[in-house]
């Protein structure tokens, strides 16, 4: 009895581990990839264990750039993505609890037909319009821009119909109480609904976050810059060299800086999204 | 502290319903008036139109002498209690208490003033730093009440608020309400849709059903005097027993009385007869005036203080009751003190005295008095 329970914890772990070991490998393989000379990487007999020039390899890839080619220092970049991902995640998220706020809660003519309009949106991603998108930024005079960067990527659909679901599920009780209770709509709106919707924010925030830092075509299409590139545009540089070989540990560097971002949000977010379970009651 | 008067106000919807159908009503200053039907009747619509959450299309509100059909919910003076107590979930009771007051701009000291009040009042005072969710549900009840009671307003409106508790958290909070609201002599009108809750609460009772007020009245009144078939069978546990009778049936029962001329119950072609299952006596003889039925014992009821007898009329088909609530024609309800009770299938004679009789028109729409 007691043998067949320990076999059957065993084998899912097993499958489990080998689940783990496929997706971790690659992520393994370029942080040791990032500490070692590029002779040792390019020479075809790629090493397991880490090498000394870790602290060499980042402190050129984030500061000083290399001398070689004319890449920038990839800190810049990380800013540049950073205010990206962060502007376009703000900016999805006000725009849609706003739009959603109106949806769900006013009545007011063609409602529905902004509601399906919004809707019909999903089907129009920014690699479906990018050459008006295109045009009216840079009529706008906004190519290498942050605005440029964030503003045509700011409607969301998705994150509309996700505040219209949860804002559907506030009681109208709760709006009647606060009519009485005084609150006009933007008294509702701060104190009541933006407080219950803290939970819906945080997990709206790391998708949001995610899909802002990883942007590729947009970015690539509006930036001519140096020092307005993404980092994702980055590595596609640091590896696309001309004349010369290409730098292993610096791509690797980059590559694992720019996985870093994303990371830390999704584990400091989940502690916020776990408190916001516990603490916020519906 | 005002009084509520309601003239000729009606609800009709753009698709055409009429929700109410013209209703006159008025709560004199200090008054608990309790509005009682069915599901659907339009109790809880009207309430919401005194409270402003409803649009009138007919008719004039008027709360301590100014006509509201046009202002604001947090103009009118009144104060809400919802079914599901509308808490706000993120805040602590406290703040529960004082956003209300915060909202209009009260200085803090005087907030705070009210909110230990209403506390003090309702033994909230440790929980003023829990969250709604930390609370069980009659805690939660209280807070609901206080939120209403710092207000300090003109009316008080509660919309079935004890129907989420439990029945004998139900009882206790009826007479808290009940204590409360004679400490504050605020005007309240209370909706709910039961007939016990109503009988025990209300100075002024409304009976209402398909959008129309059936009776007002005071609710021994209503009891002892029902106007309709429908307010004898919605007032009071079990409902009143209704026989249709013939019209030969009427003369020979309430014709022979000098109070009652032979137009009166008799010049409808028939009526409808009524009496309460604890007015019945189980007895061989028969009252000068009354009415006896032989029954067929079908069921029994203890409930330790009293038995119901489920009878049986012999010579009357079986039926299937018209409405819900009242009893299938030809079942009887008996209501006897006591656990001593019938067997089932015995035969029993239950009697009436002409006293407790009541007459309706046939349609039920008219208590006939003889």
């Amino acid at each position: 009895m007691v043998e067949h329970r320990r076999f059957g914890n065993l084998l899912p772990h097993l499958v489990l581990l080998a689940g783990v070991a496929i997706v971790a490998f690659p992520v393994y393989l370029a942080i040791i990839a990032s500490t070692h000379d590029n002779a040792v990487i390019a020479n075809g007999q790629m090493p397991l264990i880490p090498g000394s020039h870790a602290i060499e390899t980042y402190w050129n890839t984030i500061v000083s750039g290399t001398g070689r080619t004319t890449r920038a220092p990839v800190g810049g970049m990380m800013l540049n993505s950073l205010i990206m991902a962060l502007g376009i995640a703000a900016g999805k998220i006000a725009i849609s609890i706003i739009s959603a706020y109106a949806i769900v809660f006013f009545s007011f003519p063609f409602r529905m037909t902004a509601f399906w309009t919004i809707f019909i949106t999903l089907m129009l991603p920014v690699e479906v319009r990018i050459y008006p998108t295109y045009k009216i930024t840079s009529d706008l005079h906004m190519l290498d821009s942050y605005a440029g960067l964030i503003l045509p990527l700011i409607a969301s659909a998705t994150a509309t119909l996700l505040f219209r679901q949860f804002f559907m599920t506030v009681p109208k009780e709760l709006v009647e109480a606060s009519k009485i209770d005084g609150a006009g709509p933007i008294r509702f709106f701060w104190d009541t609904l933006l407080p219950l919707s803290v939970t819906n924010i945080a997990a709206l925030f790391v998708i949001l976050f995610i899909y802002g830092w990883n942007q590729y075509l947009w970015p690539l299409l509006i930036t001519t810059r140096d020092d307005m590139q993404t980092i994702v545009i980055g590595i596609k540089k640091i590896i696309d060299v001309h004349d010369a070989l290409t730098e292993w540990q610096v791509a690797m560097a980059t590559a694992v800086l720019a996985m870093l971002p994303p990371v830390a949000v999704v584990v400091l977010m989940q502690r916020l999204f776990v408190k916001g379970l516990i603490e916020t009651e519906k | 502290m005002a009084s509520v008067t309601l003239r000729n106000v009606s609800k009709t919807y753009p698709s055409g319903f009429e929700a109410i159908k013209g209703i006159g009503l008025e709560v004199a200053d200090g008054q608990f008036c309790v509005l009682v039907g069915p599901s659907g009747c339009g109790k809880s619509t009207l309430l919401r139109m005194v409270a402003g959450l409803e649009t009138i299309t007919g008719g004039d509100i008027d709360i301590g002498g100014r006509i509201v059909n046009a202002i604001e919910p947090a103009e009118r003076d009144i104060a809400m209690v919802f079914q599901n107590y509308a808490l706000y979930p993120h805040m602590s009771v406290y703040n529960n208490m004082a956003y209300g007051l915060r909202n209009r701009g009260m200085p803090k000291p005087e907030i705070d003033t009210r909110v230990q009040e209403a506390a003090r009042i309702l033994e909230l005072g440790p929980m003023l730093d829990r969250k709604p969710q930390q609370l069980s549900g009659g805690q939660r009840q209280r807070v609901a009440m206080g939120r209403a009671i710092v207000r300090q307003p003109k009316v008080f409106l509660f919309d079935e608020p004890l129907s989420n508790l439990d029945a004998k958290l139900r009882i206790a909070m009826r007479v808290e309400i009940r204590k409360l609201q004679r400490r504050l002599m605020t005007t309240s009108i209370y909706v709910t849709h039961d007939q016990l809750e109503a009988m025990t609460l209300a100075d002024i009772l409304v009976v209402m059903n398909g959008g129309q007020v059936e009776q007002i009245g005071n609710p021994l009144e209503i009891y002892q005097k029902p106007a309709t078939t429908f307010v004898a069978s919605f007032i009071g546990a079990p409902p009143m027993n209704l026989m249709p009778l013939r019209s030969d049936e009427i003369k020979s029962q309430f014709s022979g009385d000098s109070r009652a001329g032979d137009g009166r119950a008799a010049g409808s072609d028939a009526g409808i007869l009524g009496i309460r299952p604890e007015d019945f006596q189980i007895s061989s003889d028969t009252p000068a005036g009354g009415i006896v039925l032989d029954l067929t014992v079908e069921a029994i009821e203890r409930v330790g203080a009293e038995t119901f007898i489920y009878g049986a009329r012999q010579h009357v088909a079986q039926g299937v009751a018209a409405n819900p609530g009242e009893l299938p024609p030809g079942e009887v309800i008996v209501r006897i003190p006591g656990a001593i009770a019938p067997a089932i299938g015995e035969r029993i004679r239950a009697v009436a005295p002409r006293e407790k009789l009541h007459l309706f028109s046939a349609d039920g729409r008219k208590r006939i008095d003889f």
